[in-house]
């Protein structure tokens, strides 16, 4: 392999590994404050993609500004997911409130399915993400930068949120003891309303993001990116904002790099993942960036 | 309740099970059977996921991989060696897979066997794991399946899987096998070991102070689990009469957890209710997406609007069950004669 | 009070099983089961609406009336067999029609089989499908058949002689028609100089193309489905990849190139011989054409529909040669069928149940679908 092939594989991982670590953040801040994996995750992902085409086609709104629409409607979705199917469930068992969230899973995809119909739509993209630089032998698109890019001005924006804001003291004080923190005086309906609303608004970036690089829309388009950038976040270190992130990149990097260097495996691509999840399970339980929890008797 | 009243109603129960299946084998249209011999098999597989995780306690979501490996493995033994060599178009099978056959009840036990070995093998290194990690890993471990399923096709076929394979689950072969699943799981959770299976759920710490040895307990329950997930994978294999990889993606062992939970993690007669109900409503809520005519007003059907209903009732049951169906009670004898007697009084 | 609502729970269960609904003797009752959700669904949803177009066109046969029953195989095994278990056991239907997908297609067809009712594939193009059956026929060509057009036309028409594959290993059409088009292609003297696999799903071909654009081929094959072959393609132009690229029937779709734009620009796909751009059409098709575009006139119509119209016209003309709607006869005349004339052209059905009718050819020129021509296939 020469090194104009190594650069653009590179640049291809980290483009695809960026939008993981931005749907894999979702998953791991709800699941820091409430334990759960949040199926319904990958819909709002695919939510955020379709609204830009229906801002687009249906109320003619320019391109940037279908795309804020659409983070801030997804956000109000992801608020309104909370507040009517876990909510409720916030003291029930642990499962009760998984089984909840696959049922919402199927309910968005579904509704997806009836009012969007199954056929793939295009994607509008503006004509400067598409045209090619040339640096050498390595082919550039714009596209390729601006997705890491943004993807990584939006984490910086939620890290000053979580460490430097008042809501975010109350999400990190949430996540270490729930009820000590309700018992301290933090509204904690309201900080996991906030936190769901920031998570879904990050999905949704990405949901657009990711139809920006993969130039298509289906209502079962969230199904499989969400379940991988979810085993990246336990990759990481669910939990972790910081695990996500860099388990997202990692699995961007493993799925294009193991192609690159063993293309006769690439069937097995997805086998990969999986194994070295299981792998650094073994030996970190609780993912690279996971804090170790003991048992208390 | 005493023993000497409860043997004889249990055997009266199973009698009334084959007198109703005698009658539906002769009385039902093929569709309605199909639904009876699909609910067998989705209550082998709740019962086998519930013995895992309602009463041991560890978050496995490893069964669509036992499926996959007891229906392939079954598959390949009822198959005849003549089907096989029409079949493998692309790549030709190996020796071993071509001239392998079996009469079904062998074939349906290797399956099981030899997807309790996987349990044991992948269970070994995985159940160390605490609960959501281990749901991941053995999510993983089933994904793994599957792409290793679509990437040797001369022993599965490939992405283009089985066809043609005999039917011999039929409803005496299904429903045996949920009985025989049913009972086994009983005998289990009645027995000692079954008592620290329940220790090791609701406090894993305090079993290991007693001196239980956690760990090869894990793994018996897993184990057995895992033996009656490829069995139901087994019978889906000759129910269907084909299968293939893409069969057993991650949403199979969701539809199964579906199950568990709906009818009540540790509830054994939950699983059969939700197991029973959930097959039944699916079927049921077809209509939804017929097209409804009401006066010279005709409403087109509308694809999709049944999993649209079906998500939403499994949200509503959730949200005001959350326990599921039966939480962790059951429906005994003595339930049923308190029951009736409470009605009379 | 409480005991009354299980045991009324009960009771509703176990009545839900007894029974409803029987035959009328005064219609003709055929069965849809196509994938309307799930994964294929874009497929199935057009060729439904090729079926109800047929059906709103000769909605009477024999003097009885023509009553469709559809259901939705949800692109899932089980489904799919449970669905036609419905169609022939609650709706006593007398033929069915299904489906798009080959696998689905095949579960289905154990059911129709065993049942004696005669079931005609729209777009399944596996040759599993019909083998052995004595009820199961399809209005399509197969795999085998079709990837022989595509590399007699490679090979041959364009010259080219080093070819690539980009195989989807989780889809047995995919890999099916993958090994069809090597084996002719290397027959003919051709060489294959990089196979890459993915899976079903994948959205990233980045690295694929990376390997197979340094192997320098002169054709690519795809044989996917065409949403994932619009990304490839999209994938291929953005990385710079300069060779042909080829695909087969699953990349017809009239979206291809609203999602696929300027990168399925020269992307050539083998189909059924139908396509409203076609110079030459016979006055089917030119009906067929005219009608869909006064029903839908934002959408142009494609290959699917067009089989969907075919397999419920076949079965019309089935049963208005046998004389009787009675499941055996129809099978039996549909096995009879020569020289039928549907949108997709002519159609004989062969001693295996398949549709013999040649290869289609279709290019995309200036963002427009456009019908090239028909081949025959070296073998």
């Amino acid at each position: 392999m020469n090194l104009a092939t190594f650069i653009q594989h590179f640049l291809n991982s980290l483009t695809l590994g960026s939008l993981y670590a931005l749907i894999a953040i979702g998953y791991t801040m709800v699941y820091g404050i409430l334990r759960l994996i949040n199926f319904a995750h990958s819909e709002i992902f695919m939510l955020g993609a379709y609204l830009v085409f229906w801002g687009i086609t249906l109320f003619h709104l320019p391109w940037p500004l279908a795309m804020v629409a659409s983070v801030i409607v997804v956000a109000a979705i992801g608020i309104m997911v909370d507040r009517i199917a876990y909510r409720p469930l916030r003291d029930a068992p642990r499962i009760s409130a998984l089984i909840s969230a696959i049922g919402v899973s199927f309910f968005l995809q579904n509704v997806a399915i009836v009012f969007f119909q199954a056929i793939p739509r295009q994607v509008y993209r503006p004509a400067w993400l598409e045209n090619p630089m040339l640096w050498g032998d390595v082919r550039v698109l714009p596209l390729t930068l601006f997705v890491p890019v943004l993807s990584l001005l939006l984490m910086l924006g939620l890290v000053y949120i979580v460490y430097h804001t008042k809501a975010g003291l109350g999400m990190r004080a949430i996540s270490k003891d729930i009820e000590t923190s309700y018992l301290m005086g933090v509204s904690v309906n309201k900080v996991i309303a906030l936190t769901f609303g920031i998570g879904s608004a990050l999905a949704a970036a990405s949901g657009i993001m990711w139809a920006l690089r993969y130039p298509q829309l289906q209502p079962i388009m969230g199904t499989i990116p969400g379940f991988k950038a979810f085993i990246a976040a336990v990759f990481g270190g669910i939990g972790s904002i910081q695990g996500a992130v860099i388990g997202g990149v990692a699995l961007g990097f493993i799925e294009i790099m193991t192609v690159a260097f063993f293309p006769d495996l690439a069937g097995y691509r997805d086998a990969f993942a999986f194994v070295l999840l299981i792998g650094i399970l073994l030996v970190k339980p609780t993912g690279l960036l996971g804090v170790k929890t003991e048992d208390k008797v | 309740m005493n023993r000497s009243i409860t043997i004889p109603l249990n055997l009266l129960m199973v009698g009334c099970l084959g007198i109703f299946l005698w009658w539906a084998e002769g009385a039902l249209d093929g569709y309605k059977i199909q639904i009876l011999n699909l609910i067998a098999v989705n209550i082998i597989l709740a019962l086998s996921l519930n013995l895992i995780y309602g009463f041991t306690g560890m978050f496995s979501l490893g069964h669509a991989g036992f499926m996959a490996i007891g229906a392939y493995v079954c598959s390949i033994l009822i198959m005849t060696p003549e089907q096989k060599t029409m079949l493998f178009i692309l790549e030709e099978a190996l020796p071993w897979v071509q001239n392998a056959h079996a009469p079904f009840l062998v074939a349906v036990i290797a399956g099981g066997l030899v997807a309790a070995l996987f349990g044991l093998v992948i269970g070994a290194p995985l159940l160390r794991l605490g609960d959501d990690y281990l749901g991941i890993a053995t999510l993983g471990f089933a994904e793994i399946v599957r792409v290793i399923a679509n990437n040797i096709p001369r022993v599965t076929n490939g992405a283009l899987g089985f066809k043609g394979i005999p039917d011999h689950a039929n409803l005496w072969w299904n429903y045996g096998w949920c009985l025989l699943t049913l009972y086994c799981v009983i005998r289990i959770l009645r027995s000692n070991t079954g008592n620290v299976f329940k220790a090791i759920r609701d406090d894993e710490t305090a079993a290991k102070a007693m001196g239980v040895d956690v760990f090869r307990v894990k793994l018996l329950s897993f184990s057995i689990g895992a033996f009656f997930a490829g069995v139901g994978g087994a019978l889906l294999a000759s129910l269907l009469t084909t299968i293939d990889p893409k069969m057993f993606l991650f949403t199979l062992t969701f539809n199964v957890l579906m199950i568990v939970v709906t009818g009540g993690l540790g509830s054994i007669t939950g699983s059969i209710l939700a197991g029973t109900g959930i097959t039944m409503v699916l079927e049921w809520l077809r209509f939804v997406e017929n097209p409804l005519t009401i006066g010279d007003w005709t409403m087109p059907g509308i694809p999709g609007m049944r999993m649209v209903v079906f998500s939403l009732v499994l949200i509503l049951v959730i949200l005001f069950r959350r326990e599921g169906i039966m939480g962790m009670r059951e429906i005994t004898w003595d339930v049923v004669f308190r029951f009736m007697k409470r009605g009379k009084a | 009070m409480k005991r009354l609502v299980v045991l009324s729970l009960v009771l509703a269960m176990v009545c839900g099983f007894a029974g409803m609904s029987l035959a009328a003797d005064d219609t003709v009752r055929i069965g849809v089961f196509l994938p309307l959700t799930g994964q294929n669904a874009f497929g199935g949803q057009l060729e439904l609406e090729g079926v109800q177009m047929a059906h709103k066109e000769m909605g009477e046969i024999l003097g009885k009336k023509v009553e469709l029953f559809v259901v939705d195989n949800k692109s899932d095994k089980v489904e799919s067999a449970n669905a036609v278990k419905r169609l022939i056991e609650k709706e006593k239907v007398q033929a069915i029609i299904g489906t798009y997908g080959s696998s689905l297609a095949m579960a289905g067809g154990e059911v129709s089989e065993k049942a004696g009712i005669p079931q005609v594939g729209t777009s399944c193009t596996n040759p599993l499908v019909t083998q052995g059956k004595k009820y199961i026929f399809r209005v399509c060509f197969i795999d085998p058949f079709q990837g022989a057009g595509a590399a007699t036309y490679a090979y041959r028409d364009l010259g080219l002689k080093k070819a690539a594959l980009l195989i989807d290993v989780a889809n047995d059409y995919s890999v099916g028609l993958a090994s069809f088009f090597k084996k002719s292609f290397t027959k003919m003297g051709g060489e294959i100089v990089a196979t890459l696999n993915y899976q079903s799903g994948d959205q990233d071909f980045t690295a694929q193309m990376q390997e197979i654009m340094s192997k320098q081929p002169d054709v690519l094959f795809i044989p996917s489905y065409f949403a994932e072959g619009a990304i490839i393609m999209k994938q291929a132009k953005e990385l710079g990849a300069t060779f042909r690229i080829m695909g087969g029937d699953a990349m017809d779709n009239p979206e291809i190139t609203a999602i696929g734009g300027d990168a399925v620009e020269g992307f050539m796909h083998t189909t059924f011989p139908y396509d409203p751009s076609m110079p030459d059409m016979n006055p089917v098709a030119k009906k067929f054409t005219a009608e869909w575009s006064k029903l839908n006139p934002d959408k142009d119509p494609n290959v699917n529909a067009a089989l969907g119209y075919d397999s419920y016209m076949i079965i019309m003309d089935a049963i208005k040669r046998a004389g009787s709607a009675e499941p055996q006869a129809i099978t039996d005349a549909l096995a009879a069928t020569k020289g039928f004339v549907g949108v997709t052209g002519t159609t004989t059905i062969n001693e295996t149940h398949d549709a013999e009718k040649p290869v289609g050819l279709v290019m995309i020129k200036g963002g427009k679908k456009t019908y090239v021509g028909s081949i025959t296939p070296e073998l």
